[in-house]
């Protein structure tokens, strides 16, 4: 109870600046419009024109949560969940090719920081690359990779995914060299008394070591799959996926539907992170790790 | 040759540990660095060999070098008539450090299991082990615990049965008891004598505690730093049995200062 009271009112600030935002942006047409048809508005017509205009600026809150019910729980009481204009068929395309990415992603990052805290070549020459690979912007490379692996006959849900997985690998990469190199002088030290080999070191020390920092950089690498593969829909004029819903929103001008696409793909990016929080909690829990 | 003589039937005289003019230098960026000058020192089978010094008198230093952690540059060292390095494939010596080290996803039972794992026990015999050393150090009835629902005298008390748990009949222990508090430390100390009575293995303890030393040893070694070397060997003539009352007889005052008195001549305050 304690902890609903600031969230509510986070939320109900937000909501206002949002309204408020709202009017004050979306009044100019609202006058226009009156101006060409001669007529005088009063103040609460005015405001009230502004949170109901088909193209505003800024859609109301009431109007993005309208649209998104709309393409997603009316349609599937209408047993219409995966009919094109449903969000729930774009977003479950986004997210098949979210979780691909992730997949691809976290195991190259795994791997990568395996290599790199049991290699002292790779030590050296991995960690500038995978870093420089993080300095091109996603949006630049993009078309690239889509272009690429057009050409050679892959396309759909590998390239989209291929995105992802070059935006989620790095954290896992991160967290996992940063995790496996966790246990200190004195751990290693113990091991070395026991003769343990360098399998046995990482199966029973640097491994479950890293786990609270693979849990971490899973969720950022989570978030950050999202984004790559609606990043991988923008530049193919895709037709399906949440990014695909933002770019024709942003052709015709329907900024509600850009908004509700918005958010639609915000609340998937929750429930993803929930979900590899929860995953978390049960795993560091049977680890005996949680206290 | 392995079978360990039980009870008062000790052989004193062949020496586990036989260092003859152990040198250390580490290359620092500093340029090189003396870590252990000249140090010479048998110790017997069965025997309870505490190093005292201040920092950087090379104690530790001299233990890790038993154990093959490090390497020493000149001189020989020998650990059950071997090379460190085979004693340590012989599993010759169990190794207690100044934190328990137990892995807090490990249940004090599988804790105590780890070396045996690592070492290819069988899974049987494992778990009497497990038992049998969980008895000697009173934690019976703890296994299922996590390190974290332990106080902090257990943890290390279960870093000891760990070091135990396979033979080996040498027990090094590098301030096992340095984070603990005096109270804690009285009691583990009494304990430890206990314990190393009732196994005779060989024990060898590092410590900063003056009483401490005095209280375990049958023989303590006055170390001083720059470089590190051996500032005086001293044998204790106090009996096996030690209540810790012990400490307030002249018998232990005198040796107590003699290791005072040592500390002192070795460190020149400047």
């Amino acid at each position: 109870m304690r902890s609903v009271l600031p969230i509510l009112t986070v939320v109900l600030a937000i909501l206002a600046l949002w309204y408020g935002a709202a009017v004050a942006l979306n009044a100019r047409w609202t006058l226009d419009q009156a101006a060409r048809a001669g007529q005088e508005l009063t103040v609460s017509q005015i405001v009230s024109d502004t949170l109901q205009q088909e193209r505003p600026k800024l859609p109301a809150p009431h109007q993005v949560g309208a649209e998104l019910w709309k393409t997603t729980g009316a349609m599937a009481l209408e047993g219409r969940a995966f009919s094109k204009r449903s969000l729930i068929y774009h977003g479950w395309v986004t997210l098949s090719a979210t979780l691909l990415g992730f997949a691809i992603g976290a195991g190259a990052g795994i791997l990568l920081a395996v290599g790199i805290v049991h290699n002292r070549a790779m030590d050296r020459s991995v960690m500038p690359w995978a870093i420089a690979s993080q300095t091109i912007p996603i949006l630049a490379i993009a078309p690239m990779i889509i272009v690429v692996l057009n050409s050679i006959g892959i396309t759909g849900l590998v390239p989209k995914a291929i995105i992802s997985a070059y935006l989620s690998f790095f954290p896992v990469a991160v967290g996992m060299v940063k995790g496996l190199r966790s246990p200190d002088a004195m751990d290693l030290d113990l091991m070395k008394t026991w003769g343990a080999r360098a399998g046995q070191v990482f199966w029973k020390l640097r491994w479950p070591s890293s786990m609270p920092y693979l849990f971490t950089s899973l969720k950022v690498a989570m978030a950050a799959s999202l984004v790559g593969a609606i990043v991988g829909e923008l530049p193919t004029g895709a037709i399906r996926g949440l990014g695909a819903r933002l770019l024709a929103g942003s052709y015709y001008g329907q900024t509600v539907q850009i908004w509700s696409a918005l958010f639609g793909a915000a609340i998937l990016a929750a429930l993803l992170v929930g979900l590899v929080g929860l995953v978390q909690r049960i795993t560091l829990k049977r680890m005996g790790m949680a206290r | 040759m392995r079978a360990r003589p039980a009870g008062k039937g000790r052989d004193v005289k062949t020496p586990v540990i036989k260092a003859e003019n152990v040198d250390l230098v580490f290359q620092t960026g500093d340029g090189p660095v003396q870590a252990l000058s000249d140090v010479s020192l048998d110790v017997g089978r069965g025997e309870f060999v505490s190093f005292i010094g201040p920092s950087g008198c090379g104690k530790t230093t001299f233990l890790r070098c038993v154990a093959a952690l490090e390497h020493p540059t000149g001189g020989s060292l020998s650990v059950n008539g071997m090379s460190p390095d085979n004693a340590r494939k012989e599993r010759s010596y169990g190794y207690v450090f100044q934190a328990a080290g137990l892995y807090p996803w490990r249940t004090i039972a599988r804790n105590i299991r780890l070396p045996l794992e690592i070492m290819g026990y069988p899974k049987a015999d494992q778990a009497a082990r497990v038992q049998k050393v969980l008895e000697l150090v009173d934690l019976a009835g703890f296994g299922n615990k996590y390190p974290w629902q332990l106080s902090g005298g257990m943890q290390q008390r279960a870093s000891i049965a760990r070091a135990l748990a396979f033979d080996a009949d040498i027990l090094l222990m590098d301030e096992p008891f340095g984070a603990l508090d005096e109270i804690v430390r009285d009691h583990l100390n009494e304990q430890l004598l206990a314990l190393w009575a009732r196994t005779g293995k060989t024990c060898l303890f590092v410590t900063h505690s003056i009483p401490e030393a005095v209280y375990l040893s049958t023989k303590i070694v006055v170390m001083s730093p720059r470089p590190g070397r051996i500032a005086d060997v001293i044998d204790s003539p106090l009996p096996k049995e030690r209540p810790l009352d012990i400490r307030d007889t002249p018998e232990f005052l005198e040796i107590a200062h003699r290791v005072r008195e040592g500390l002192r001549a070795g460190h020149a305050y400047d």
